[in-house]
């Protein structure tokens, strides 16, 4: 022990630096902040390459097989028109839309409105709904074809798409509306109630309105995933190529609803399809050139209702 | 009459929030029920074993948890450091212009559905590797680099807010003692952003391991334990969605079986998920 004094020991590091060890280490540290900044840059331009090499080539390699004829009303094995699959995407995100949207916001208002704080339920329902939106598209296409496919017996059809899609999207849907319900001020709902306004009243007239937008943009991501997906459907709606068809037989009910029975396939699955037979690569890229532009819209949509949203938020 | 409305509202209500948990009790009843019984009837040493032939009654399902370990690692190697400096930077060093087309870019590239994503992997990062190694192409290589790609935007949407809100005093702190930008970027806010950053990681892991309809593209589904970087490999996903179309029987339930164990393993992620997501809240 070099200390005289055992009580006060030698810090072990030197506490005084040379000029030239300082100018040293802030060198040091110059060059260690330079890496790590252009590690940064590097990472960023690498992630808008990517971003632009992947629309850019889905673009250039799809807009020239985007024929007219690929939109004819009807699916020949000579014309692999994406225009039947176009239709039952439209159709199948509004149905799927319909199920699962008031369910997710009447969940919601439950559980912002309605349940104390503590709520045990509250609690578990966040928990499924966690779950729910962890589960892979897979799984919910396996869930599917073994419930509504085979323990329902409704085959291959559209029905059991929408369902497990509906299922699929629910949490999403519980997710945002939740937060929109939130973000709206107790004031609101005070102001409410003191002018004697029940609490159905309140609820409809006075809290939802403001909450809208947050729950648009949730429907509007909802519509992304569903347009996207593709492993939940093959074995659900499966892969049917022909246009929807009410039926014939007279009965008006039964006509009505044949064609949630048909089997139906969406732009993804008709895209997956082209690709696995891998005889209609051109139809294939321009398949992906449409589902591009709609991913596209989809977002610009609901960019612009976030927007909308932050404004009112600084007013 | 308005009283007697009131009360039946909040019942529907109620309802409305037991579907979730009605959804999840269907689902796990659903496959456990179907794929317990499966694994046991097949024998767990045949299920778990490491050859699949069914035609030969071989249900080795071993192989393809090993390949959706295999490519959830390359991918999470691939994708974790390009998504967490890219959120850094998204976060912290980018210019505002460039924020307005770059944060667009990065929620579209969450958009793009996987079967385009395949698509891109089938047609560009296939063929970039058949030239540079002279193989098929289709591998455990090209799946990690496809995986990573797609599972950048969720890191890096978990990550990026993540980021923003540690409180910028700890940043001025930092500073003050005389850091620079990057320094008090690196060792003071990411270590206190660590928690969020670890939950975008593990909803990449989650949305990797149940990757599909990419997957089948371009891993090259040979059933068999996978070999090295470039050899083909099969996944617990693309199993199912391969053989699926014309199996029947014991083949079937061994499929769904398969599903199962993807199941459970997603069990598993969400679980690690919402304990990170505990810790941070405490």
């Amino acid at each position: 022990m070099r200390s005289s004094n055992p009580a006060q020991p030698m810090p072990r590091g030197r506490v005084a630096l040379t000029a030239g060890e300082i100018m040293a280490r802030s060198r040091g540290q110059r060059y260690y902040s330079w890496l790590l900044k252009l590690l940064v840059w590097l990472a960023a331009f690498l992630t808008a390459g990517v971003i632009l090499l992947m629309v850019g080539y889905i673009l250039v390699t799809g807009i020239p097989n985007l024929t007219l004829d690929l939109f004819a009303w009807k699916f020949t094995t000579d014309n692999q028109s994406m225009m039947p699959a176009l239709v039952n995407t439209v159709v199948m995100t509004l149905l799927t839309l319909v199920l699962a949207v008031p369910v997710g916001v009447c969940a919601a208002i439950y559980m912002v409105e309605y349940a104390k704080r503590g709520n045990k339920l509250v609690k578990v329902v966040r928990l499924t709904a966690e779950t729910l939106s962890g589960i892979p598209s897979i799984v919910y296409g396996l869930f599917g074809m073994m419930f509504f496919n085979i323990f329902l017996n409704w085959g291959y059809s559209m029905l059991a798409g929408v369902v497990t899609l509906a299922i699929m999207i629910l949490p999403l849907i519980l997710r945002t509306t939740e937060e929109a319900l939130l973000s709206v001020p107790d004031s609101y709902r005070e102001g409410s109630f003191g002018l004697g306004a029940g609490k159905l009243r309140t609820v409809f007239k006075v809290i939802l309105p403001p909450a809208m937008p947050g729950i648009l943009a949730g429907i509007i991501l909802s519509i992304g995933r569903i347009v996207g997906e593709s492993a939940a459907l093959i074995f659900t709606s499966g892969s049917g190529k022909d246009n929807l068809m009410f039926g014939k037989s007279g009965n008006f009910f039964a006509d009505l609803f044949a064609p949630l029975f048909q089997s139906t396939r969406t732009l993804s699955v008709h895209m997956y399809n082209l690709m696995s037979e891998g005889l209609h690569m051109k139809e294939a890229q321009a398949t992906a050139v449409v589902l591009l532009l709609l991913v596209i819209a989809i977002n610009a949509g609901s960019a612009h209702l976030a927007k909308k949203l932050t404004g009112d938020g600084q007013k | 009459m308005a009283r007697f409305k009131e009360t039946a509202m909040q019942y529907v209500f109620l309802a409305a929030a037991c579907v979730s948990i009605a959804a999840v009790a269907l689902i796990c009843v659903y496959l456990l029920g179907n794929g317990v019984p499966t694994i046991f009837e097949i024998g767990l040493p045949n299920f778990f074993g490491l050859t699949w032939k069914p035609s030969q009654d071989f249900y080795g399902i071993f192989p393809f948890i090993i390949g959706s370990i295999y490519v959830t690692a390359g991918a999470i190697l691939v994708g974790v450091p390009i998504g967490l400096l890219c959120a850094i930077f998204l976060a912290r060093f980018c210019p505002a212009p460039l924020y307005r087309v770059l944060n667009p870019a990065v929620r579209l590239m969450a958009g793009i559905p996987s079967i385009v994503y395949g698509f891109f992997g089938l047609m560009v990062i296939v063929p970039v590797v058949q030239q540079l190694f002279g193989t098929s192409g289709k591998g455990l290589l090209t799946a990690s680099v496809l995986l990573g790609i797609m599972i950048l935007p969720t890191i890096i949407g978990t990550a990026e807010p993540a980021l923003r809100a540690v409180p910028q005093s700890y940043y001025e702190g930092a500073l003050a003692l005389g850091a620079t930008h990057e320094r008090s970027t690196f060792t003071v806010i990411l270590p206190a952003a660590a928690s969020g950053v670890m939950s975008g990681v593990i909803l990449g892991v989650g949305r990797a391991i149940g990757e599909t309809m990419a997957v089948i593209m371009i891993a090259g589904n040979q059933p068999r334990m996978p070999g090295g970087l470039l050899d083909g490999l099969r996944t617990m996903t693309s199993n199912i969605v391969l053989e699926m179309g014309y199996s029947t029987g014991l083949h079937r339930q061994a499929l769904i079986a398969t599903g199962v164990v993807l199941f459970v393993f997603i069990l598993i992620i969400n679980t690690c998920f919402s304990l990170m997501k505990r810790r941070k809240d405490a």
